[in-house]
């Protein structure tokens, strides 16, 4: 099948540490991919740069087989950080935020928000401090806040970090229940169960460089690569 | 380093600078042929001169609090260059609206380039400030002190209704609960 993202030999450095080296991905429109690595991998800096919040220093990210620039890539895709970020205003003013920029109506806003919200299991919020919820609600909002924009691409920084085990369930049932199409889903974790239960693929990243790529099941139960093999046992270090 | 130096011009003795602008606007000086000396546009002048480094530096330090990840979310979400400057402006207006009022209080209480460029003259250039070292100094302390008393009641319904409005705005409003 023909991909629907491509990264062809993509790099990053910052001075002079590479944090991403000879990065070749191709996605095919409709799959949840899985990003594992150890921390300081380069998980994250990938993730900016397909969502285009940093620009690569080489190579090029090809979307429907055309090449894109950061500006593109930032109407294409939207980032679920790691940390949430939240305006200083009412949770129904965050949601609203891009859809607005899009033009949608009003009254459509409403309705979306209200409906998204029911599926991120926090109804009735519309009108609370987004600031003044909790780690695992603002989390949710962020989720929502991405759904309603349906981007081609989704990214999701470590969407389940610090969170209960409530919260969670609802992030990843919201991830599970997510109708792509088209569109594509890269996360970001920590967590290798997640990465089993949601990953159409799974792709291990080592000192910015891709190790192995895989369907799950493969991945875990006999991964080619040795780096794979000590990442799953917890026996890679930094 | 700009910062720096605005940061340490606001604490500049109002007599200090009252005497600066004194000796650029007098007819010997460099700006005497505006005329601004004795005129309330020159103490507006001066005042604003004044207040000019504790609004600069208040404004760089909201800017520079303010989260760094703001862009990045705001670019995020599709928002454009002037959006995303519109977006930061607008989670740091609270920090800015707070600068304004400490530089409102600064000028309206000061003294010294009231006194000096505006030369406290009666219906001319006379301003509260001036009032009640006029008066102190002519032994009307009741008269002085009754300006005093305007005086702070300026600042303290401004100041007050300030803190208010931001305790508002902190907290969820009671009357749109659900």
């Amino acid at each position: 099948m023909e991909a629907r993202l491509q990264l062809k030999n993509v790099e990053k450095s910052y001075g002079s540490v590479k944090a991403l080296e000879d990065i070749n991905l191709k996605i095919v429109g409709g799959k949840t991919i899985a990003l594992l690595g150890i921390n300081g991998a380069g998980k994250t800096t990938l993730l900016r740069i397909i969502a285009g919040l940093e620009e690569r220093d080489k190579g090029s990210i090809l979307l429907d087989g055309k090449d894109t620039n950061g500006k593109e890539l930032r109407q294409t895709a939207t980032l679920v950080f790691q940390k949430t970020v939240m305006f200083s205003r009412s949770v129904y003013s965050n949601l609203a935020y891009g859809l607005k920029i899009r033009g949608k109506k009003d009254s459509e806003i409403k309705e979306e928000i209200a409906r998204e919200l029911h599926t991120v299991g926090l109804r009735n919020f519309e009108k609370r401090k987004a600031k003044k919820t909790s780690g695992g609600e603002q989390q949710r909002i962020a989720l929502a806040r991405a759904f309603l924009l349906n981007p081609q691409i989704l990214l999701l920084d470590e969407p389940t970090a610090n969170l209960d085990p409530y919260s969670a369930t609802i992030i990843e049932r919201a991830i599970m229940n997510r109708t792509k199409g088209k569109g594509i889903i890269i996360l970001a974790t920590h967590n290798l169960s997640q990465a089993k239960r949601l990953a159409d693929d799974v792709v291990h990243i080592y000192e910015g460089k891709i190790v192995e790529i895989a369907a799950p099941q493969e991945f875990f139960n006999n991964p080619r690569s040795e780096m794979t093999r000590k990442f799953i046992n917890g026996e890679l270090d930094y | 380093m700009i910062k720096g130096i605005f940061s340490s011009l606001i604490g500049i003795p109002t007599v200090a600078l009252g005497l600066l602008l004194y000796l650029f606007m007098s007819h010997q000086g460099e700006f005497g042929f505006l005329h601004l000396l004795y005129t309330l546009n020159g103490i507006a002048i001066g005042q604003s001169i004044l207040i000019t480094p504790l609004i600069v530096s208040f404004t760089a330090s909201a800017l520079g609090a303010a989260d760094v990840q703001l862009r990045d979310l705001a670019e995020t979400l599709g928002a454009s260059s002037f959006r995303c400057n519109l977006a930061i402006m607008r989670e740091t207006v609270w920090p800015m609206v707070l600068a304004v009022s400490a530089a409102f209080n600064r000028g309206f209480g000061e003294l010294g380039v009231a006194m000096i460029v505006g030369g406290n003259l009666f219906q001319e250039t006379r301003v509260l400030t001036t009032s009640i070292a006029l008066e102190t100094n002519l032994g009307n302390f009741n008269v002085a002190m009754a300006y005093a008393i305007i005086l702070m009641a300026v600042v303290l319904i401004i100041t007050l209704t300030i803190n208010l409005v931001e305790r508002l705005r902190q907290e969820e409003m009671p009357w749109k609960k659900q």
